[in-house]
Formats: C-alpha cells, sequence, structure tokens
C-alpha cells in the first residue's frame, strides 16, 4: 500500500528543467555497473525511498515525507528496554570504525558506524567530520531519559523515522549494524560515564 | 598522531609522517631517474623535510592549527619539481609513439577530437562527441577506441592495468598523464554543443543526486554543500560552479602521495563508488562518463595543471 502511495507521488513529481528521464538514467546506470558480481546487484538498482530522495534532491512534498516517515516507524524492529543501551566501549570502537561494505573489503568484514566520519561526538577525537550535526553531551543534554535512548536507537535503525529523506544510512533496516552495535552506539551517547558526556576537551 | 595514520584514507597524514612520505617520493625520483639534476631535487627535498620537521615541533595540535598544518602540507606537496606524475608523462609519451597491436602503429594517427595526432589542448575539450563511434568519450574511451580500432590491439590487459599499483605500470593511467599534460595552462571549454553532450552531462547530474547501496549515499551526500569535511578531509562542493568546481575539473589526472600512482578521474570515481559502498563501476564506462561531463560544465574555464601532486 505504502509502495503504491509512494509511485503515485511520483508521477505526480512536477518534471525539473534538464531533467533526463528517470528510465535513460537507470538504464546508463545499469550498463555502468554491469559486471558488479550476483551478491551486489542488488546494490545498483534503488527502493521506493531512495528513488524519491534522489529525484526531489532530499526534498520531498509534506505528503511524500508524510509517507515515508511512516514507512520509517513501521520498519523498526526495537529491543526491550533492557536492550537500549548497551556497552558504551563498544560503542566507541563501532562510531570509529570506518570498514565493512566496500568492495575492496575481505569477505566477511565486520561493519563499523562510522559516525566519526560525519559527526562530532567525544571533544578529545578531533578527527570528526562535520556532514551531520554534533553529538557532544547528546545523552545529558537529554537527562539521559530512556524515553530519548529509545528514539535514538529507532533513529540510527531508520533515520526516516525522524527526517523524510535523512542523508544518514538506515544502519538497522539495511543490516549495517547489528541491533546489539546499534545498542552499543546508543550506550556511548548516553552512558553518563561515555566520553560523549564526560569530556571536556 | 596514531589515529592519523589508521584512518589515512580520509585524514592528511601530517606531523613526521609528511617528511617520510617526501622522502618516498625523493627516492622514487631518485630510483627512477638518478643522475646531477635529480640529485639536486632530492637534496631540496631533504632540506624541505628538515624544515617541515622543524615546523612540526612548533605545531599545536588544536583544530585550527591542525588546518593550517593541513594546509601547509599541501604547500609542501604542491611543488612540479618533486612531482613524480610526470615520470607517468614520460612513459605516456613512448607509449603514444610504440607500434603495437595487430596492425603493429602507433596511436599517432588517433583522433583524440582536433584531428588525427593532435595532442595540444585536446584534453581541454574531453568528453566530447565522437562521430565516428555515435558516442560522447572521455579520453581513456578514446584511447581504447584508437588502441582496438587504429592498432588493431587487443586491449583486455590493458584494462586489467588499467590502475597502476607499486611495480606494476598502467599503460591507461600514463597516457592520459601525457595527453592532460600536453594542455597545461590551457582554460578548460567543455563540449556542450552536441545534444549528446548536453544529455551526457544531465544524465551525470542526475547521477550526482542518485542514492543507492547500503549507506543510501549519493555523490552529492559528501559533495553537495560548502565547507564540509569527512573526518579531517574537506569535501569539495560539486553542485555548483565555481572555484572550487574548477579547481577539481582542472587537476586530474594527479600524482597522488597515499598511493604513489599517478591517477586519472575514473580512479577517482571508482574510488567514490567504493565508498559509497555500491560494486566497483565498469572501466570506460558511459556513466563514468556521464559524471565527468557533468563535472565538466562545472568546471568549465579551469586552468589546466596536469599533472597535479595530491595527498
Amino acid at each position: 500500500m505504502v509502495r503504491i502511495f509512494f509511485l503515485a507521488c511520483l508521477l505526480a513529481l512536477p518534471a525539473l528543467a534538464q531533467t533526463p528521464d528517470p528510465a535513460r538514467v537507470e538504464a546508463v546506470v545499469a550498463a555502468s555497473f554491469a559486471s558488479a558480481p550476483a551478491g551486489w546487484k542488488s546494490r545498483v538498482t534503488q527502493d521506493a525511498l531512495q528513488e524519491i530522495c534522489s529525484l526531489t534532491r532530499n526534498q520531498p512534498s509534506a505528503a511524500q515525507a508524510e509517507a515515508i516517515t511512516a514507512a520509517a516507524k513501521a520498519s523498526v524492529v526495537l529491543p526491550p528496554d533492557s536492550a537500549i543501551i548497551g556497552d558504551w566501549r563498544n560503542g566507541e570502537k563501532i562510531a570509529q570504525n570506518g570498514q565493512g561494505g566496500q568492495f575492496s573489503d575481505a569477505p566477511g568484514t565486520v561493519s563499523g558506524g562510522n559516525c566519526y566520519a560525519c559527526h562530532q561526538m567525544a571533544l578529545s577525537e578531533i578527527s570528526y567530520g562535520t556532514l551531520g550535526p554534533s553529538l557532544s553531551k547528546y545523552g545529558k543534554l537529554r537527562d539521559f531519559e530512556l524515553a530519548d535512548a529509545r528514539a535514538t536507537f529507532a533513529k540510527i535503525f531508520n533515520p526516516h523515522v525522524t527526517l523524510a529523506c535523512s542523508t544518514m544510512p538506515r544502519f538497522g533496516l539495511n543490516k549495517v549494524l547489528t541491533a546489539q552495535q546499534i545498542a552499543d552506539v546508543v550506550a556511548f551517547l548516553f552512558d553518563p560515564a561515555s566520553p560523549v558526556n564526560t569530556d571536556t576537551k | 598522531m596514531r589515529r592519523y595514520v589508521q584512518h589515512s584514507e580520509h585524514i592528511l597524514i601530517f606531523e613526521c609522517d609528511n617528511v617520510k612520505l617526501l622522502f618516498a617520493v625523493a627516492a622514487e625520483i631518485g630510483a627512477a631517474q638518478g643522475g646531477g639534476t635529480e640529485l639536486l631535487n632530492l637534496l631540496r627535498i631533504m632540506v624541505l623535510c628538515l624544515l617541515g620537521s622543524a615546523a612540526n615541533l612548533r605545531a599545536q595540535p588544536a583544530d585550527v592549527d591542525g588546518e593550517k598544518e593541513i594546509e601547509r602540507y599541501r604547500a609542501m606537496i604542491n611543488d612540479p619539481m618533486a612531482n613524480p606524475g610526470y615520470l607517468a608523462v614520460d612513459r605516456g609519451e613512448v607509449l603514444w609513439a610504440m607500434a603495437r597491436g595487430g596492425k603493429n602503429v602507433s596511436l599517432e594517427k588517433c583522433d583524440l577530437g582536433a584531428g588525427p595526432g593532435v595532442l595540444d589542448g585536446v584534453a581541454a575539450h574531453l568528453p566530447r562527441y565522437f562521430a565516428d563511434a555515435d558516442q560522447v568519450m572521455d579520453l581513456e574511451q578514446r584511447l581504447l577506441h584508437c588502441m582496438r580500432t587504429l592498432q588493431g590491439l587487443d586491449t583486455k590487459d590493458v584494462i586489467a592495468r588499467r590502475f597502476g599499483s607499486p611495480g606494476k605500470t598502467s599503460d591507461m593511467e600514463d597516457l592520459v598523464a601525457f595527453i592532460g599534460n600536453k594542455s597545461l595552462g590551457m582554460k578548460y571549454q567543455a563540449s556542450l554543443s552536441h545534444p549528446k553532450e548536453r544529455e551526457m552531462a544531465n544524465i551525470g547530474e542526475a547521477m550526482f543526486y542518485r542514492r543507492s547501496a547500503i549507506n543510501d549515499f549519493a555523490c552529492a551526500t559528501c559533495h553537495g554543500d560548502d565547507g564540509r569535511r569527512i573526518r579531517l578531509q574537506a569535501l569539495p562542493d560539486l553542485s555548483k560552479p565555481g572555484a572550487t568546481a574548477r579547481e577539481v575539473m582542472a587537476s586530474w589526472p594527479a600524482y597522488r602521495v597515499s598511493q604513489s600512482q599517478t591517477r586519472t578521474m575514473q580512479h577517482r570515481l571508482w574510488d567514490c563508488y567504493r565508498q559509497m559502498r555500491m560494486p566497483a563501476p565498469d572501466y570506460a564506462s558511459e556513466g563514468i562518463t556521464a559524471l565527468t561531463m557533468y563535472l565538466a560544465k562545472l568546471g568549465d574555464g579551469a586552468t589546466i595543471n596536469v599533472p597535479s601532486i595530491k595527498r
């Protein structure tokens, strides 16, 4: 049903000046990755969300955004409250680790979250990116509330729950990170002992 | 500084490491060429290294100083006299004139857009539409076309060696460096008069914003805004024309210090797709040319600086 709604939204998309026929673009993309190994073919084609966010350049219409966030909320698999916050020390390693998922990686490489590529976290780590907002003192600013930790788990699992066409990866839904890894990253953000909350630089 | 080495993919290796790298560059030049002038270059670089070490002792690891340190490192490596990319240029010159393939002829009658054998300025207009192939081609595609049709060369081996590695040179990287260098100092003018050239630029633009694979990344995820960084690495904004896009378009092929290889735009985009968690794009495929054509449109008017030297 959601998929049909996505399609309807696509058809309603006003033709942008200079925008080539999407079918032609897809044909060029398919031909340019024709040698992709069998296990990688699915990465070349888009799902409905990728398609809408690409065509609208991450500026979906209100109706599209509503459909996207609704589908995202329905996709999240939350663990019991006792398993929302894991081990912050593991979480820090996951935040630092940019390996996994690349064609240059050895098979079986465990993926990291690579959070520092885009976000400031613990102030002691000066090598952070600025593609996303700073997450310094993330838990402290939220009084370490479990409800916020739960929302953060959901956000990492599928960031479109709060922002349709967010540029952040869907770490849980796309199985880039396991539920345990996400809980560990949530701990890095929410544990009062984590350097995210204790660092004064 | 252990951390910087660990994340060397995105992070400029600075502090003591730039000295090590420059010694490596110097050693490479020395080993490949030898002789009096090169020895002078070597000494020059060593002096630079020592100056660098002295500066490092004073450097503070705070954010602002880190940025300054990166700028200083960039200035240090941006020395044409110490650029091993010119070794690729020299090898490319030999390959251009070498008789090969079933027809045992050189590439010297290859038409790169300005007539058979013309090299000066051709890179300043590529990619472009070629009527004989009825296709928009970048330099790599055109060279492969000439190898097949003019030389009767089986390009399987050339494509297998498309990206060089230590001890294994790439004919394609060498030829592109040689031909690119023939437009040094010229103004880059994107070829957009043919409808197929404009179509390719538009397809490239759509691909720039196209999200895919397990992390939902598009080119625009990292290169869609001003002043962003990944870790400490500054990201060029390639969503609009301007000085940044011109600098990018003007500076490939480039000698990559971190890889000890001269790389072309084909490799740059291949490496971007690797980081986007996509499969490897096919070499000299239409999509890579489309993206290059999009960048060419943004970079119009750039002053060509090839081979440049990058981290």
